[in-house]
Order: structure tokens, then C-alpha cells, then sequence
């Protein structure tokens, strides 16, 4: 299941990369490499076997719904890239 | 006496007797930072003011009667993927170079209440995507036994600084090896937890399912006084375990007799470094002739382990480095279009190589049409991976195997090729797949005088067994005694 250059741009797209064209070139052969190494799996049968999404006896784990003080606007936004009063500010979303 | 050479249970001995002051070792490690950090380059960020300031308020309050805890007074570097309050956190990369987090994670939230002393952040493969510490954006860590040679990754920081003795104890992370395979590059001790026993709140996530915090430290002491803090449940984690946390130095006992240790026939094969195997095979000899029986195991999927982890881990991963996303904090790049070439340029802009590739490899996987042949296929080969184990544990209490085929390898050796890296963790990866616990500790050099580690398994929270046969072995040894030619450097 070789992968070409249009599938690694549509990748891209969904994961949010701008790729030069070097790098596109680059991905596609690494990831050719490296998903002909992981086809390895496919030697086992595994109709009769569950998946583990992790490993612990753990499900839906629920707490009380109690209010309790958060930090508030102005920490939350100390980071933000762009803020405006108590808001991330963003490019247009909608024309 | 050099007091930054010496481990925590020694210098807490010498602070209960009042032989010594926080302050005094803090300065002491500081003294060695300054002296051996333009070599070793262990450090992303210092903050030796924040340090004298807390030795100095453990100093009084010990004059003023508070009890000296076993970690009091002690400091420690903490590896850049937990999240400290007010000190800048960038997971080696530069999408969270200004990253200034609001809070502190539970883990050190914990270590700081007993009055550990923080140095700083200590560096790391970006994101922790990695098996060198050569992908962080803030340049590389060398290994202190050889300046030449990688420290191992992803916690190369961590590691390399408490063989420089830049710092008494260390924190690092473990998704497939993360903690165990620099600690055996840089002979010291390092220990991944079951996966659920100490709380990830605070801590940078690469694969939710795998990533673990764990001791990294001079010796097997340390690390058993580490995990008593570390261990235990957190309302803010709802994965951690709710389950009794045992005293680990409890388990800090030298007697092995009759306990069985299992040795994998699939790990003692084929591209072996014959130095490793040579360690290895003297190890056994050792805790056999300290009593221990040993037996052959089969782990008959190990082969598939590096597979399998690379399907899971870059999924998870893809899913989890949505967050970044220039909007709430990070890196955002200065000129585009709309909205989503703000989010693709500033995203390309901020990840390194390696990090793109696994975003990629891992949005690719759980693609339409992909993800039932690779994530969910991959996921079943995890349930088997996880038998193995536990077949295994019916005929031993413990596993022995290398921690890594090599010592430290060249810098700059595989970093043109991602999947001789990714078989570097060949060893270690299997025990994150299957959740259980495992200990790198020293064993042996190679001829080159680089450091090798032997890995111990144990069963599922089932640490006090790791620390007991580790105990026994480092007793018995004096590798964890040997210096790095860097720490011996200053005196």
C-alpha cells in the first residue's frame, strides 16, 4: 500500500502542515519506509483478539459536578498568541 | 567532598545530623553546572535564583525544628515536558518557546511539598519524539562519559545531568523508553512505572496511553525514595490508579533467594552488541550466584513491538498536537491568510522534523480507509503483546533483558535514518505496550568505557519487586559507584 505524493499533501491537509515541496518529497519516502516496516503486523491473525486501547480495568471514570474557583481570564490568556479584553483573537472565521 | 557527587539518602543523612545546609549543596550544584554545562548542555532553562531562594527557606525552617523529609533540601532538574508554575516550559521545541505555564503538575507539586530545590528544565527530544535528545530545538546534550556520543532520549537532560552530577535526583518521562534507555546510555538508574501509578496531570502528552513519569537517579535508593513521593492517585488524572501506595524502601532488600528471574529468548538475539550481551550474561551469573534461579521465557511477539508502538504512539500523538493550534498560547507565525493558513504555517513553522513526520505518520494511520488496517490492527497486536507478559509472570517474579542493544551511539548516527532510531527502543518499548512496570540500572561498560544498562520487568504495580532484585544486583556491584569523566572533571 505504497503512498504518492498527492496522499502525503492530503495528510497534510488534514494535520494541519504546511509542507514545502522538499519536505512533501521527504515524507513521502519515510513514511513509504516506515509503513512497509509496520506491515510486519499484518503477519498475525488477530480475528479472535480484542483491542486494547490501554490497560487499565478503568472505565468512565465520573466525579461529583462541584464548582470550584478557576484562575480566570487575564492567566488563561497570559499566553495567547492575540487577545482582546477577555478574548483569543483570531482571523475571521465567516465573510 | 564534592557535595553535588554525593546521592539524596546520603546528603539527607548528613542534613538530619546537621552535617551540611541546603544551601551548601545547592551552591555545591550550581558550582558544577557552571563548570561542566558549556560541555554537556543538559540544561533549557536555569533558574539558580529560584534555587538558592527555597535552600535557603529549608535551611531555616530545619533551624527552626520542621522535620528533615528524605527529600528535603535536595535539588533536582526536572525534565521540560512538566508543566511549573511561572517557569517557562517548552518541551524542546520551538512551537512553546515563550510557553509560561499557569500551573504546576501534580507530580512536582508533590516533590516541591516535601522541599525539593529546583534547578530548572532540563532538555529533551522535541516532544519527547525521540531516542537521542538530537531533535530538541535548543540544540543537543552530549553524554558526560563521552562527549561524542548521544545521552540517549528522550530524557537525554535529565540523564546526562545526573551523571554530570549537575543535580542530586532527576524527573523524566517514558512513552517507549524515554527514562530507561538514557539512563542506561549515561549509567545511571531509571524507572518506568506501571502505567497509571503516578498521575500525568501537568505533563506535556505525546501518547496518552503509554506516557509515564518516572525517578531518574544516582541509585536504586534514590529511586524507591522518589516513587514513595510520586506514587498515587489524583482526582486530576482519571486514569491514575486509586490503589495503595506501598513504602518502596521497604523493598530495599539484599536477598534474592529464591526468586525466580525470567530471561526472553527474543531479546538475546541477532544484532546484539556483544559487549551488551557480555554484561548481561555477567549480570545473570551475579544474581544467580546471590541465589536467584533463572528461567527461559518466550515473549513471542516482540518482534512486532516496534511496529505496533510506532502505530499507536504517532495516532495518539497526531490526535494529541491538535492543541497547538496558535490560538491559546505558543507560536504563531506573522503573516497569513484566513484562519487555516494561520494554523498550517504557524504549525510547520513551530514543529521540528521529526514531530512532523510522526503528526503525519499518525493522522495517516488513523485516516479513512487506513485506520482499521493499521490503528485498530495495531491495537489487537497490542493485546498480544500484553499476554506475552502475562504468561510470562506465571513462571518468574521478574524479567532480565538489555535496556538497549548499544551503548551511547555516535551523534549524528542515525539521525538521517527515523527507523534505525525507532530500533533503538527495541528493548524497552514492549513494557509501555503492555503497562508494566521496568528499571534500567548500571551493569557493566564497553570496551569504549560507555556505560550499559540491564532492564529489570516486573509485573503490574508490582515496583517492590523491581527495587528488590535492583537492590540486591547494585549491592552486590560498584557500577553505580563509577563517575563520568565530566563530573570527576570538577571537584
Amino acid at each position: 500500500m505504497a503512498i504518492d505524493i498527492k496522499h502525503v499533501e492530503h495528510v497534510a491537509l488534514l494535520g494541519r502542515l504546511r509542507l514545502s515541496d522538499e519536505e512533501k518529497l521527504a515524507l513521502t519516502a519515510d513514511l513509504n519506509n516506515i509503513l512497509q516496516y509496520v506491515e510486519k503486523i499484518n503477519e498475525l491473525d488477530t480475528t479472535q483478539v480484542e483491542a486494547t486501547s490501554h490497560i487499565l480495568p478503568i472505565r468512565n471514570v465520573t466525579r461529583p459536578d462541584v464548582v470550584k474557583p478557576s484562575p480566570g481570564p487575564d492567566v488563561m490568556l497570559a499566553n495567547a498568541p492575540d487577545r482582546e479584553e477577555s478574548f483569543f483573537r483570531v482571523p475571521p472565521i465567516m465573510e | 567532598m564534592n557535595l553535588a557527587g554525593l546521592t539524596a539518602h546520603q546528603l539527607h543523612e548528613m542534613l538530619k545530623k546537621g552535617e551540611t545546609t541546603s544551601t551548601a549543596i545547592t551552591e555545591a550544584v550550581i558550582k558544577q553546572i557552571n563548570q561542566v554545562e558549556d560541555k554537556v548542555h543538559a540544561f533549557v532553562t536555569q533558574t539558580p535564583e529560584k534555587a538558592m531562594e527555597q535552600a535557603e527557606k529549608v535551611d531555616k525552617a530545619i533551624q527552626g525544628g520542621s522535620p528533615v523529609k528524605p527529600l528535603t533540601g535536595i535539588p533536582f532538574a526536572i525534565k521540560d515536558v512538566l508543566c511549573t508554575n511561572g517557569i517557562r516550559t517548552t518541551c524542546g521545541s520551538k512551537i512553546l518557546e515563550n510557553f509560561i505555564p499557569p500551573y504546576t503538575g501534580t507530580a512536582l507539586q508533590k516533590l516541591e511539598n516535601e522541599g525539593t530545590v529546583t534547578l530548572g528544565k532540563v532538555n529533551m527530544d522535541e516532544f519527547a519524539m525521540g531516542s537521542s535528545t538530537e531533535t530538541s530545538y535548543y540544540g543537543i546534550t552530549r553524554n558526560p562519559w563521552n562527549l561524542d556520543t548521544i545521552p540517549g532520549g528522550s530524557s537525554g537532560g535529565s540523564a546526562a545531568a545526573v551523571a554530570a552530577d549537575e543535580c542530586i535526583i532527576s524527573i523524566g518521562t517514558d512513552t517507549g523508553g524515554s527514562i530507561r534507555q538514557p539512563a542506561s546510555c549515561c549509567g545511571i538508574v531509571g524507572l518506568k512505572p506501571t502505567y497509571g501509578r503516578v498521575s500525568r496531570f501537568g505533563l506535556v502528552a505525546y501518547a496518552s496511553s503509554l506516557d509515564c513519569i518516572g525517578p531518574m537517579t544516582k541509585d536504586v535508593t534514590d529511586a524507591a525514595l522518589m516513587m514513595n513521593i510520586l506514587a498515587g492517585h489524583d482526582s486530576l488524572d482519571s486514569t491514575s490508579a486509586n490503589m495503595a501506595v506501598p513504602d518502596y524502601t521497604q523493598s530495599l532488600v539484599n536477598d534474592v533467594k529464591g526468586l525466580k528471574i525470567g530471561i526472553p529468548k527474543e531479546y538475546l538475539i541477532g544484532g546484539l552488541d556483544p559487549d551488551v550481551e557480555k554484561a548481561i550474561k555477567e549480570a545473570i551469573k551475579t544474581l544467580e550466584s546471590l541465589g536467584a534461579t533463572t528461567v527461559e521465557i518466550s515473549l513471542p511477539h516482540t518482534e512486532y513491538a516496534v511496529a505496533t508502538y510506532y502505530l499507536i504512539a504517532t495516532a495518539e500523538a497526531s490526535a494529541n498536537l491538535e492543541r497547538y493550534d496558535a490560538v491559546k498560547y505558543g507560536y504563531r507565525t506573522g503573516e497569513f491568510d484566513d484562519l487555516l493558513d494561520m494554523y498550517m504555517k504557524s504549525r510547520a513553522e513551530g514543529f521540528g522534523r521529526e514531530v512532523k513526520r510522526r503528526i503525519m505518520l499518525g493522522t495517516h494511520v488513523l485516516s479513512a480507509g487506513y485506520y482499521e488496517a493499521y490503528y485498530l490492527k495495531a491495537q489487537k497486536v497490542r493485546t498480544l503483546i500484553k499476554q506475552d507478559f502475562d504468561n510470562a509472570f506465571e513462571k518468574c517474579d521478574v524479567l532480565l533483558t538489555p535496556t538497549a542493544p548499544t551503548a551511547a551511539f555516535k551523534i549524528g548516527e542515525k539521525m538521517g535514518d527515523p527507523l534505525q532510531m525507532y530500533l533503538s527502543d527495541i528493548f524497552t518499548i514492549s513494557v509501555n505496550l503492555g503497562g508494566i512496570p521496568a528499571m534500567s540500572l548500571p551493569c557493566g561498560f564497553s570496551k569504549d568505557k560507555l556505560p550499559i544498562g540491564m532492564q529489570i520487568m516486573g509485573r503490574h504495580f508490582n515496583e517492590e519487586m523491581i527495587f528488590r532484585v535492583a537492590y540486591t544486583f547494585e549491592q552486590n556491584t560498584d557500577y553505580h559507584t563509577k563517575k563520568s569523566p565530566i563530573a570527576e572533571l570538577a571537584k
